[in-house]
């Protein structure tokens, strides 16, 4: 079995690799990214040495390693789900001696490796020249860090499969998808630090999975978060990887009844 | 090896209501009509057949196929394929069927066919060795060594189409499906795709089942047909039987060498049933229901009263059938 997803997450990066604009213009993309962020909150600073429990230079790490964490987890699985289910392409999944749902996951991952090593990593490598930046020094913040993000993957994955699979019942349902997006974007901290929440907003999103998926990481690598409230994080991210799967095979199994093949 | 018993497929399709009014009643309570796209389908297929389901479009034939491959769960009936229940073992299932969609392409848009019957021998699991013999094989007898190695977005529809072939077949499956195969193909390649079809049915003794709307196929390949006519089976038997039943029967036309009068022919021929038209003073029509035992009775009958010039026959061809069929569906309809 794990040849087979050895073998997807292989084709994966033979697609991707087809396209060499899209290569070319994902990591300059990435770098305006970084760049606004950090420029932006040069000026939000304004020579303050310190918002929201962060200063400066750690507000700068925070931007450029939750974009190049976002690179990793980060897929539109949920956008190819609804597209196989609208034109009908589940069919040729269905007869397929594998399970759909771990098939996009490994899929995911493989374009979510791509994009690490493809636009990430050349992206911070570039931005670095430029801006302050600094990398962790000791091996153990890499391993938590290296750690949490791959269950940041996992949950973010999940969510994107939940809101995939709703194509099954609903046929059409680009609207959540953007909405789930930007939701996922705005309480995970990519836009916006939690910390820089109000107090009841962060005491809601502590019941939400989001922060886990790009909040949690980035404080790490930042050396925000010590070895004890590492840990915790961890644990919590594997909490919500069990939770979310709850409702995924439920749906699931609800859609593979409910399934209707468009178009003959 | 394949037994379906009284399988039943029904749809909910959501009724919109007319105007601006209507959408947005839509909105809040919908209307639906439920549909029955398989209504009873029973049939049960040997090892080693080969055989074709045809219908008009909307008959039920994908839907039953697409039952058949586990894609969709019946609303009731069994189905038993090679030992599984398709739609609750799916994933053992599958592995001993093959299936070729001629409308959607289960090779890698953009992978080599190479690259995609890579991924797709380790998707099955199959045995390294055996299974680049076969695939060689494969390649030669669909003869596509010379672009496996291409995009498949720059093959043709020919070429890819060969290709889909040798994709469902990568795991050597008993079982093959093809959902209109050769819809949009050239005749060299339809031909080139049903040789391999038949070669494969008699060397590795692979049950085939086929939809298709060409008549052409069903002749080239299959002994046995089904019909099926707004989600029933109205027919289920050999080509022939199928000739027999909504075949127009056959057609001898005579050329006498004297002028010769319809009544003189009913003379001869007594009161066998057919149907006598006159073509000109010397040429005379002869309609028959069936060709069996009639045909040559009427042929020694006529030869021996009257001096016969020339004969010609002509047999209804499927095609006539299968356009009677579709026509004719009330009347179809009333024969089951």
């Amino acid at each position: 079995m794990s040849k087979l997803y050895a073998e997807l997450i292989r084709i994966r990066f033979l697609t991707m690799l087809a396209y060499r604009v899209n290569y070319y213009s994902g990591i300059i993309i990435y770098n305006i990214n970084i760049g606004a962020y950090y420029f932006l909150w040069g000026a939000i600073y304004g020579g303050q040495p310190q918002l929201g429990g962060l200063s400066p230079e750690q507000m700068t790490a925070y931007v450029a390693i939750s974009w190049m964490s976002r690179a990793f987890y980060f897929n539109n699985i949920d956008q190819e789900i609804a597209q196989d289910v609208r034109e009908g392409k589940v069919a040729i999944e269905m007869i397929r001696p594998y399970n759909y749902l771990s098939v996009k996951a490994a899929q995911a991952l493989g374009e979510g490796m791509f994009r690490l090593f493809f636009f990430a990593i050349p992206g911070i490598l570039l931005v670095s020249l430029f801006i302050p930046f600094h990398f962790p020094t000791s091996l153990q913040t890499w391993g938590l860090y290296l750690t949490s993000l791959l269950l940041a993957f996992v949950i973010n994955t999940e969510i994107n499969l939940l809101t995939g699979v709703l194509t099954f019942f609903l046929f059409r349902n680009e609207g959540i998808m953007w909405a789930k997006r930007v939701m996922v974007d705005l309480l995970s901290g990519v836009t916006l630090p939690i910390s820089f929440f109000p107090g009841w907003a962060q005491a809601l999103l502590a019941f939400l999975p989001f922060q886990a998926i790009n909040y949690y990481p980035s404080m790490i690598f930042a050396g925000a978060a010590g070895a004890d409230k590492a840990a915790q994080v961890l644990l919590l991210q594997a909490l919500w990887i069990f939770v979310l799967l709850v409702p995924i095979a439920l749906l699931w199994r609800q859609a593979k009844q409910k399934l209707v093949v468009q178009g003959g | 090896m394949i037994e379906v018993k009284s399988l039943v497929k029904e749809f909910r399709i959501h009724q919109t209501r007319p105007g601006l009014g209507g959408a947005i009643r839509d909105l809040f309570r919908r209307e639906y009509k439920t549909v029955k796209a398989v209504d009873h389908v029973t049939f049960s297929v040997e090892e080693g057949e080969m055989f074709a389901l045809i219908g008009e479009n909307g008959a039920g034939k994908s839907t039953t196929i697409k039952m058949m491959t586990g894609i969709l769960t019946p609303t009731g009936g069994e189905i038993i394929i090679n030992g599984y229940v398709p739609y609750q073992e799916r994933e053992k299932y599958v592995r001993s069927i093959g299936v070729v969609f001629g409308q959607r392409s289960q090779l890698w848009w953009d992978l080599s066919p190479l690259e995609s019957f890579r991924l797709l021998k380790s998707i099955y699991k199959v045995e390294e060795a055996a299974a680049n013999a076969w695939l060689d094989r494969l390649i030669e007898e669909l003869d596509i060594g010379s672009f496996v190695n291409q995009p498949v977005r720059k093959l043709s529809l020919g070429q890819r189409m060969r290709c889909e072939v040798a994709a469902a077949l990568i795991h050597k499956p008993k079982l093959l499906f093809l959902d209109e195969p050769t819809v949009g193909l050239d005749v060299l390649v339809k031909q080139k795709i049903r040789d391999f079809l038949r070669n494969l049915n008699e060397t590795e003794k692979t049950t085939i089942l086929l939809t298709t709307h060409d008549v052409t196929d069903i002749e080239a390949l299959c002994k046995r047909v089904l019909v099926m006519d707004k989600g029933k089976l109205i027919f289920d038997g050999k080509l022939a039987e199928l000739k027999e039943k909504w075949g127009s029967g056959t057609e001898i036309l005579f050329q006498f060498r004297a002028r010769t009068t319809p009544d003189q022919l009913r003379a001869a021929l007594g009161d066998l049933p057919c149907e006598l038209i006159r073509e000109n003073e010397y040429a005379i029509r002869v309609k028959i229901q069936r060709s069996q035992e009639m045909l040559p009775y009427v042929l020694s009958t006529v030869m021996s009263t009257f001096e016969v010039s020339d004969v010609k026959m002509s047999e209804a061809s499927t095609e006539d059938i299968v356009r009677n069929i579709y026509s004719t569906d009330s009347e179809v309809a009333a024969h089951e």
